[in-house]
């Protein structure tokens, strides 16, 4: 009844290349980003801020960049922890070695080491796909992790291996509560996604697509598989690298190794995949979802523990969030392959008709 | 170079590639015959592994648990193949290897939810000491366990040799193997083949947990065999039950070796990188690995 775009006429082409064609959901949007940017920082609480909406938009911003290397590009790969590990040891290096290194800078000269860890650890998806490259891609989050715990020069030779994240501060502003911090995710993870709703979009995006729907007849149609293979590599590498700085500036502070295990990679390809694959908003879902469950879990598990009215044995509450997990993944993959996003697709077309069936 | 030492450390670690290969069977098994990459072959060692010495201290011997424990495996492979990959048919192999891993995560959850998260030691009899004539004779250590873990694997694959090219199931598996939908119009029963190979692999899983559970404990990190699995089979071909021998006997060869000769050097740990290194570039050079089909695109 209110959702439908009867009478918005499209009548330039830079209307019709928008991102929301439909002038409800340029509302609804502009609410979004009102709320995320007014409301939550006057409501939320430092819990809130610190366990669940932080994390929640750094790991959006990392399942971005593996759904452009996966759903967009269709190169599967299990190495999302070690690109985010470069993005953190690297913004953390550069922030100790160069002196008035403003942070910014920092960020995205680390996303470009990540960048260029990918572009190298990419070209073996030239030769081989499938899941010989989600194997190959092992190799760089073994690799890297060995790096950082062997190289004492990349901690800077602490002793634990452990680092301890350099303040954020911005033309001498502080971002050391939670809300600041907050505001500053927020700030660098909407120009992101904004970045790759568009670069997804553009000739470069449709490329990746192209290679993933069938790399042959993509360079049949003068598509260098190389070229957007390595691109799809380096900018996917880029996002998960600056994730991984912001992970540890904004969400972590101090910093170990095994922060970035293969964990980390399974969960963030959990987001893209329940989230959807090839699709921005997907990855949003995925990581809001990822996020709330174990909240949610443990939640559950002491609400029935109070119910019955004894505890249950320590260690059963991980073990049964994953079993969740497992089975949520192949729950989603059997019965909708496309992740929430194609759900929301779903309700939004069954809003247009509301409160008609037809 | 001390020559006995060299010799020392190729043979542990063919040894010990021979206990790869007993985990990269179980791969192979399933990939040949049903095209999936199971991702959770390395949990269900670790299910295994755990549910034997479960049942194992509830009191019951060790030689009714392993039985025991089969009929588990048999049961959860048959299940897995209901429940996770019929739904999943005629779905691209990148979605069924992504249901893998969750299966990985269920299992493993499954598992430390029933038995506990705690370590428990496996006996099995099997002494892990040098065999002392050897010792004596040449001055080379070879452990017993390591010998008779080999000694086991042989017989395994032999066995499943002979089940693959003389049985009448052997014959439907290589036919499923082969071309699903011929095999399913000469009237193979598709689904009854598949659910074989599942209860196999749970059964090649529980002699690979055994056998681990029994050399380091059973405990979570059995689940990371899966991980050392893979290079074994790039190195081997995803579809040869010999590559993943070969395939085993090489990755654990040369990570012993780079680990005592490049380890000093470097840092050591370089067991957890240099396999998959020589995998990838063993990738470049073919693609399908030593034992592989050559894999034929057409647009």
């Amino acid at each position: 009844m209110f959702y439908r775009e009867a009478g918005q006429f499209k009548a330039t082409y830079a209307e019709d290349n928008r991102i929301f064609t439909i002038r409800q959901d340029r509302i609804g949007f502009a609410l979004i980003l009102a709320a995320a940017f007014v409301l939550l920082p006057l409501i939320a609480t430092h819990y809130i801020f610190e366990a669940i909406l932080i994390p929640f938009l750094i790991f959006s911003l990392a399942a971005i960049g593996l759904n452009i290397l996966t759903g967009y590009a269709g190169q599967v790969s299990l190495g999302t922890g070690a690109f985010m590990a470069v993005g953190a040891f690297g913004a953390y290096n550069l922030m100790l070695r160069i002196d008035g290194m403003p942070i910014l800078l920092a960020f995205i000269l680390a996303g470009l080491c990540a960048a260029a860890v990918g572009i190298v650890f990419g070209l073996p998806s030239l030769r081989i796909r499938g899941f010989y490259l989600a194997a190959s891609t092992l190799a760089t989050q073994f690799f890297i992790i060995w790096c950082v715990t062997k190289i004492p020069w990349i901690t800077n030779h602490s002793a634990s291996g452990v680092i301890n994240a350099q303040k954020i501060e911005i033309l001498g502003f502080a971002f050391d509560t939670p809300v600041t911090k907050y505001i500053f995710v927020l700030v660098i993870v909407s120009v992101m996604a904004l970045l790759a709703k568009n670069l997804v979009r553009s000739n470069i995006g449709r490329s990746w697509m192209a290679i993933r729907d069938m790399d042959m007849a993509a360079e049949v149609i003068g598509i260098r598989p190389m070229y957007a293979k390595l691109t799809a590599f380096a900018v996917s590498s880029f996002y998960c690298g600056v994730a991984g700085a912001l992970f540890a500036f904004a969400y972590l502070g101090s910093v170990e190794p095994e922060a970035f295990l293969l964990d980390l990679s399974f969960r963030i390809l959990f987001m893209v995949i329940i989230g959807g694959l090839g699709s921005i908003l997907g990855s949003f879902f995925g990581a809001a979802f990822i996020v709330l469950l174990p909240v949610f879990l443990s939640i559950s598990v002491s609400f029935i523990e109070s119910e019955v009215g004894h505890t249950l044995p320590s260690g059963i509450g991980s073990s049964i969030e994953l079993m969740v997990f497992g089975a949520l993944i192949i729950f989603f993959l059997i019965v909708e392959p496309q992740g929430l996003a194609r759900l929301w697709q779903i309700g939004k077309e069954k809003l247009r008709l509301w409160p008609f069936p037809h | 170079m001390d020559a006995q030492f060299f010799f020392e450390v190729l043979l542990g670690g063919l040894l010990s590639g021979v206990m790869y290969s007993l985990v990269a069977l179980g791969y192979v098994l399933i990939y040949k015959a049903s095209g999936v990459f199971n991702f959770a072959q390395g949990s269900m060692v670790f299910f295994a592994a755990l549910t034997t010495v479960g049942i194992h201290d509830m009191g019951v011997s060790l030689w009714l648990a392993v039985p025991l424990t089969m009929i588990v495996m048999i049961a959860l492979g048959l299940a897995i193949e209901k429940f996770v990959l019929r739904p999943l048919v005629a779905q691209p192999e990148i979605t069924l290897f992504m249901a893998t891993i969750g299966l990985a995560f269920f299992v493993e959850g499954l598992a430390q939810a029933i038995w506990g998260a705690a370590v428990h030691p496996l006996e099995l009899g099997i002494e892990d000491v040098p065999i002392q004539s050897v010792m004596d004779s040449t001055g080379i250590a070879i452990s017993q366990f390591d010998l008779v873990a080999a000694g086991i694997a042989a017989a395994l694959v032999t066995a499943l040799a002979i089940f693959f090219s003389k049985t009448r199931i052997g014959r439907a598996l290589r036919a499923v193997a082969d071309d699903h939908q011929a095999a399913l119009s000469v009237g193979i029963p598709l689904q009854q083949i598949w659910g074989i190979v599942w209860a196999v692999a749970g059964f090649v899983a529980l002699v690979a947990g055994l056998l681990w559970g029994a050399r380091n404990g059973v405990e979570f990190s059995l689940t990371f065999l899966a991980l050392k699995a893979l290079p074994v089979l790039i190195l081997g071909g995803f579809t040869s039950i010999p590559g993943a021998i070969v395939g085993g006997l090489i990755i654990g060869a040369s990570e012993k070796l780079a680990e005592v000769y490049i380890g000093p050097h470097v840092g050591g740990g370089v067991e957890g990188w240099f396999p998959y290194l020589l995998a990838l570039l063993f990738l470049l050079v073919r693609p399908e690995g030593l034992f592989g089909e050559r894999i034929i695109r057409r647009i």
